[in-house]
């Protein structure tokens, strides 16, 4: 029998695959690589592309992934997928966009943060929780 | 029969009330455990990239990451996660009361605090008592999608890369089960070392293209991997508080109308005993 390895694929959002395999292709950020049992530890960045699995009754799985990373121990090869397309000028605009929010958000606003008054406001609304959960308690 | 009417007429009014908060009920209910089934599904990836985190701490690479080097802090930031939407009992109320009394005590060792909000409830609250929001995401709706939240915990991470914080932390409610939901602080960065003993013999990976960019990658995933679960398991606590909350209500609704009817009841008793007795003293005058 051939040689085989554990191989995970994950997205944030859900589980991809589980398996044992006898050869993995991922979309290294270098180029194409092909993992084989025993493989020596590699840390590497994904493109977006296709994760090809090769399992040990000689089936080839395909998978699409967003890019991601790709960890190879000798037995376990696991391919972290990202969820959501990802570019660093797509981040640089989702940061900046929940920044400018923040900004209109805060544009009439104080910077101190009134401890006195925040506390006195949750303690109110905590006392008005226990009487609604005395006043069910007492009937 | 005077105020039976008025009796009824509130009785009709809590009735309505009372589906309300049934169907509120029972929304919250079959939400929850779909919440539920997403927080399990985020499991999978969090294990695994906790792992990766670990091996790489076992290993000896030649780059020390920024995320793993303890500093002194002189300035911490917090994201606050919380839900959208209120009528969900006291979850996001004890949530704040938490952070506050620890944001007082930061306040006293001399740090400033940086805030990242994310859901509608906690920006409403900072906002009107004060603070300093950074960044802030809000109406991330029942399935919250990974991309939402990039944008908001890239600026945090930005603000540590940039040596403006010294430390991230993350707050929200950890799902106990469906009763209980526990406010939580954790501590994001600087990535706190794994317990587990060092691994004897040294090893590093293979970092392709660089260590740098690889652990770059990496270490970003994390925290969002991080931040993802926590947004995504405060949905589920939303859920059930809102479930637990609402079935309150409805029994309260229930044992309203109950005493109302009573009352209601002996209004009319009352009314037809003294038109009796009206009939028959007449009848006995003639």
């Amino acid at each position: 029998m051939a040689m085989t390895f554990h191989v995970d694929i994950v997205s944030a959002e859900a589980e991809i695959f589980s398996g044992t395999a006898t050869m993995v292709f991922a979309p290294a950020e270098m180029g194409e690589v092909g993992i084989a049992p025993r493989h020596t530890p590699l840390l590497t960045r994904l493109k977006p592309g296709e994760v090809r699995v090769q399992d040990d009754h000689g089936e080839e799985h395909t998978f699409f992934v967003n890019g991601g990373m790709l960890e190879v121990q000798p037995h376990v090869v696991t391919v972290l997928s990202d969820s959501a397309m990802r570019a660093k000028d797509l981040d640089e605009a989702a940061a900046l966009q929940a920044k400018q929010e923040a900004e209109k958000t805060l544009a009439d606003n104080k910077a101190d943060i009134d401890y006195a008054k925040a506390q006195a406001e949750l303690a109110e609304a905590v006392a008005q929780l226990r009487t609604i959960q005395k006043l069910k308690k007492s009937r | 029969m005077a105020g039976a009417k008025e009796i009824r007429t509130q009785i009709k009014s809590i009735q309505n009330t009372r589906k309300i908060t049934k169907a509120m009920e029972m929304v919250a209910a079959s939400k929850m455990r779909k919440a539920q089934e997403r927080m399990i599904a985020t499991r999978p990836y969090a294990e695994k990239i906790r792992s990766v985190v670990a091996h790489v701490g076992h290993a000896h690479p030649e780059y020390k990451h920024p995320y793993l080097i303890e500093r002194e802090v002189k300035r911490v930031g917090l994201i606050i996660v919380s839900t959208d939407r209120g009528l969900c009992g006291g979850l996001n109320i004890n949530l704040f009361k938490k952070v506050i009394a620890r944001m007082k005590e930061w306040d006293q060792a001399g740090y400033e605090i940086d805030l990242t909000v994310l859901g509608n409830k906690a920006l409403q609250f900072f906002k009107r008592i004060g603070g300093n929001i950074t960044a802030q995401a809000t109406h991330l709706g029942d399935a919250p999608a990974m991309g939402d939240m990039i944008g908001s915990v890239k600026v945090m991470l930005d603000a540590y890369d940039e040596g403006r914080i010294d430390r991230l932390y993350i707050a929200s409610n950890e799902f106990v089960n469906t009763m209980t939901q526990t406010p939580t602080i954790e501590q994001l960065l600087p990535v706190a070392p794994s317990e587990e003993k060092e691994l004897v013999h040294h090893w590093d990976y293979i970092y392709e293209p660089d260590s740098k960019p690889v652990m770059d990658g990496l270490l970003m995933r994390y925290i969002e991997s991080l931040v993802y679960q926590g947004a995504v398991e405060n949905v589920a606590c939303e859920m059930a508080a809102r479930m637990v909350a609402m079935k309150a209500a409805s029994d309260n609704a229930g044992t309203l109308i109950d005493e109302l009817q009573l009352v209601y009841n002996k209004a009319r008793q009352a009314a037809i005993t003294q038109e009796l007795s009206e009939i028959v003293s007449g009848a006995a005058a003639v």
